[in-house]
């Protein structure tokens, strides 16, 4: 692997509380390359403010601070918030849980696509929709034509999900952070859009970066996988060895989750004292 | 002193009493860190109290004329000068304080709870009760305030107390609005649901259930719409038709000192400033209240 | 004795019919599952039985009694419901000991203070919480008062709305067992909403599959071993979800 897309060195995100500031994130450290990781953890565990800061989207009074975050030799620390902004969308996108907040309620899908790729890109109009229609082909829009011309209300969770992939992968990112991009779908639908997330990750030849509450979802998405707790990784490893894993947070999740073939009484609780040290 | 803050800011309070004093005592302490709330509660608290002690305040009776000291600036013995049947303007202005805080809390007490009630009602039931208690209200609020006022005053005649309900039946119709709007917003919620599934009444469900949540916003509304409240009532007074001589309204006293604006400047500014000052004070309270009070924020820590 | 009883139920809502020609019976002790995806009117099924989807047509028995079209005080004792969003369904403004004896008042019933306290050992929640507010508790915390209130009236059946879809694993976990366990001491019945066929299969004996407002199948929960089903959409339902063994990794 060459030099790394990303490389993310003790990341801390603060928000104040009346009891003082409180971190969220507690000095998270990775690289990525170009692969899939995964990050999971419960609700409150940090993992979905890890992606925005990653975006330099945390909003006043949430501060964030790091020793080194850079993207593909870049600076994001350095950038000004002008900066940041050609950057959001050209070569990192972000996918977040839910498509009816996400999308603009009266501009057509369309529209919005077309939006993207021309704040970023300078092109004809014609080549405009062309490279839209494309797209939406290949998010597995059977007629995009006729899509093009509809608003966000006008269709389904799982389309629209797809159409928020489109928008956000027409102006051909580096980095893809997909944050709980599913977990508003129903499962069949969800199964397809991680298929197709992957196989656009993979062809395109881009870092993905997929947070979610969800460990096999995420051990068969990704390559490599961080599991944090309480703002910080408990445990840093492939995806292939997650069901090995040794810490007692992931082991306790792990065994948490119902099976399809239960036969156990009663699920195992986390005992949260025993991790508490680390 | 400690003692009793941790045992309001207890996390597991051991009564319903400490609970509801914690809870607060919270909020207090939130709208104590918005100085220009602080300002708008002082300015209240000033208002408040003028009212009250207003015979140990005021060096002279409001009332007592001497027309030896007609129109004199302000100076030491009169602070805010005298009008033109040589009443001492502090007095007066302090006394009004009654006054207005009269009108102001009679207009709440009447209108606030009648605004409430007709909207939650409507909000909650929807369909036709909603349509036609909606249809009175919109009848109301399409007429301007003042000139409704003004109608009512004219059919009852001049007079504070029929200031006082002219004004009430004109300002109930948007409390009624945004009770009803904040009603919607939770009428189909899951807890409204389980309460009905428990077998609670729509009588008990309202009172219990929905009239609490819809107060907040209530009170703020009713806070910031105070300062409108007190300038109606002022421009009533004004125009001779609230608050009749000799009564110290400070609308009636503007109204009084216009004649003599030119050269006697202070007879109808000094009131002018205590109602430009006690309008402020509501409004900056309001807005602290907002901040402290909305269920948006209050609702998901 | 049956304890739900549904025969050729349609509910519309408006003009169109979201759920027809539903038909099942569930066994007093039993805990049976209605399954499907968003839309298929399995929880518009829940809503009718409780009473707070008033447009049906066909009969509804609950315990042998049919029910009427809305809500009434003496199904109250008998049936209960849980809902799905631990932060919707309490009061923001009401205590947990205000919200566990509201029931109690509502019926007249004495001996609050001791009731209260009573069940919140039941759903395994300290005393301490007793006088706290909704945004002084966790998600778990909230929906085990959620559980509470519903038990507060002490009722044979329960209706439980996805009653752990908006929860983290972990405590999914203990919601999950908590419902098992009040299930077993109090004899109870339950009806359950859920998209999560693993949670059926921790909870549930047998299971109704539902698609665009019809059942599509019933089946023993034991079908989700072997994925046992007849129905093409539950079988794609099962796939999808994990039953499938080169699926098995997707939740």
């Amino acid at each position: 692997m060459s030099a790394p897309l990303l490389e993310v060195e003790n990341l801390r995100v603060s928000f104040p509380t009346p009891a003082g500031r409180v971190d969220v994130v507690k000095g998270l450290s990775f690289t990525l390359g170009r692969e899939r990781l995964g990050i999971v953890g419960e609700s409150g565990s940090g993992k979905s403010m890890t992606g925005r800061a990653i975006l330099r989207l945390i909003r006043s009074p949430g501060r964030q601070s790091a020793d080194r975050l850079v993207f593909d030799g870049i600076d994001l620390q350095a950038q000004s918030e002008r900066g940041m902004r050609k950057l959001r969308g050209a070569r990192i996108s972000m996918i977040m849980q839910d498509p009816k907040f996400s999308l603009n309620p009266v501009m057509t899908v369309g529209d919005q696509i077309a939006e993207a790729l021309k704040t970023h890109e300078s092109l004809a109009r014609k080549d405009v929709g062309a490279r839209v229609l494309e797209m939406l082909h290949s998010v597995r829009i059977n007629d995009p034509e006729r899509v093009i011309g509809l608003y966000p209300h006008e269709v389904s969770g799982g389309m629209g999900q797809r159409i928020m992939i489109a928008m956000m992968l027409i102006p051909q990112p580096d980095l893809l952070i997909a944050d709980e991009p599913t977990s508003a779908l129903d499962v069949s639908v969800q199964a397809q859009v991680l298929d197709l997330i992957d196989e656009l990750v993979r062809e395109k030849g881009m870092g993905l970066i997929l947070i979610s509450h969800d460990l096999n979802l995420v051990a068969r998405y990704c390559d490599r996988i961080l599991v944090m707790h309480a703002g910080q990784v408990v445990e840093s490893c492939a995806a292939a060895d997650l069901y090995q894993a040794t810490h007692p947070y992931t082991r306790g999740l792990l065994a948490a989750v119902p099976k399809m073939e239960e036969t156990r009484d009663e699920l195992p609780v986390l005992d949260r004292s025993e991790w508490s040290g680390t | 002193m400690t003692t009793v803050q941790n045992w309001l800011l207890d996390d597991s309070p051991n009564s319903k009493i400490q609970a509801n004093l914690g809870n607060s005592y919270r909020m207090f302490r939130a709208l104590m860190r918005n100085p220009l709330a602080v300002v708008g509660g002082v300015i209240i608290l000033t208002l408040v109290l003028a009212a009250i002690f207003a015979p140990w305040i005021a060096p002279q009776t409001p009332l007592g004329q001497d027309l030896g000291a007609r129109l004199l600036p302000p100076s030491a013995a009169h602070w805010m000068g005298t009008d033109e049947l040589g009443r001492d303007i502090f007095s007066r202005v302090v006394y009004g304080a009654r006054i207005t805080l009269m009108i102001v809390a009679l207009v709440a007490i009447i209108s606030a709870p009648l605004g409430l009630l007709i909207g939650a009602v409507a909000g909650y039931f929807g369909g036709w009760i909603d349509k036609i208690l909606m249809g009175i209200t919109d009848v109301f609020l399409s007429m301007p305030k003042l000139i409704l006022a003004l109608a009512f005053v004219a059919a009852l005649g001049p007079g504070i107390e029929n200031a006082i309900i002219a004004i009430a039946i004109t300002s109930w119709p948007a409390y009624a609005r945004i009770a009803r709007a904040e009603t919607m917003t939770f009428r189909n919620s899951e807890f409204i649901s389980a309460t009905r599934l428990l077998g609670g009444s729509h009588t008990r469900i309202i009172v219990r259930h929905v009239l609490p949540l819809c107060t907040s916003s209530m009170i703020v509304r009713v806070t910031l719409d105070m300062a409108g409240i007190i300038l109606t009532a002022a421009g009533l007074g004004f125009l001779g038709l609230g608050a009749q001589p000799p009564l110290p309204e400070w609308g009636a006293m503007i109204s009084r000192g216009r004649t003599f604006i030119l050269d006697q400047w202070w007879v109808a500014t000094m009131p002018g400033f205590a109602i430009i000052l006690v309008s402020l004070g509501f409004c900056f309270l309001g807005d602290g209240l907002r901040d402290v009070l909305d269920p948006k924020q209050g609702g998901k820590s | 004795m049956t304890a739900i009883s549904l025969k050729n139920l349609d509910i519309s809502y408006g003009p169109t019919k979201v759920v027809q020609g539903v038909n099942f019976d569930v066994a007093e002790g039993e805990s049976f599952a209605l399954v499907g995806e968003s839309g298929s009117g399995k929880s518009t099924v829940l809503k009718a039985i409780a009473g707070l989807a008033p447009e049906w047509t066909g009969e509804i028995s609950v315990l042998g009694e049919a029910r009427s079209h809305t809500v009434d005080r003496g199904f109250a004792t008998r049936c209960q419901m849980v809902f799905q969003d631990p932060y919707g369904s309490l009061h923001p403004r009401k205590s947990v000991d205000t919200v566990l004896s509201e029931p109690l008042m509502i019926h007249g019933l004495g001996n609050r203070n001791q009731r209260v306290i009573d069940m919140l050992a039941a759903v395994g929640l300290d005393q301490r919480f007793r006088f706290r507010f909704p945004h002084q508790l966790s998600g778990g915390q909230r929906q085990r008062v959620a559980i509470a209130r519903a038990l507060m009236l002490e009722p044979k059946v329960m209706l439980l709305d996805e009653p752990t879809s908006a929860l983290d694993v972990s405590v999914q976990a203990e919601i999950l067992n908590l419902l098992k366990r009040l299930r077993r001491e109090q004899g109870l019945t339950y009806l359950m909403v859920t998209h999560n066929l693993p949670v059926v299969s921790f909870m549930c004996d047998r299971m109704a599959v539902m698609n665009k407002g019809r059942i599509v199948e019933i089946a023993p929960a034991s079908a989700l071993y072997d994925g046992n089903f007849s129905d093409p959409y539950s079988q794609s339902l099962y796939a999808a979800s994990g039953g499938n063994p080169d699926r098995k990794d997707i939740a």
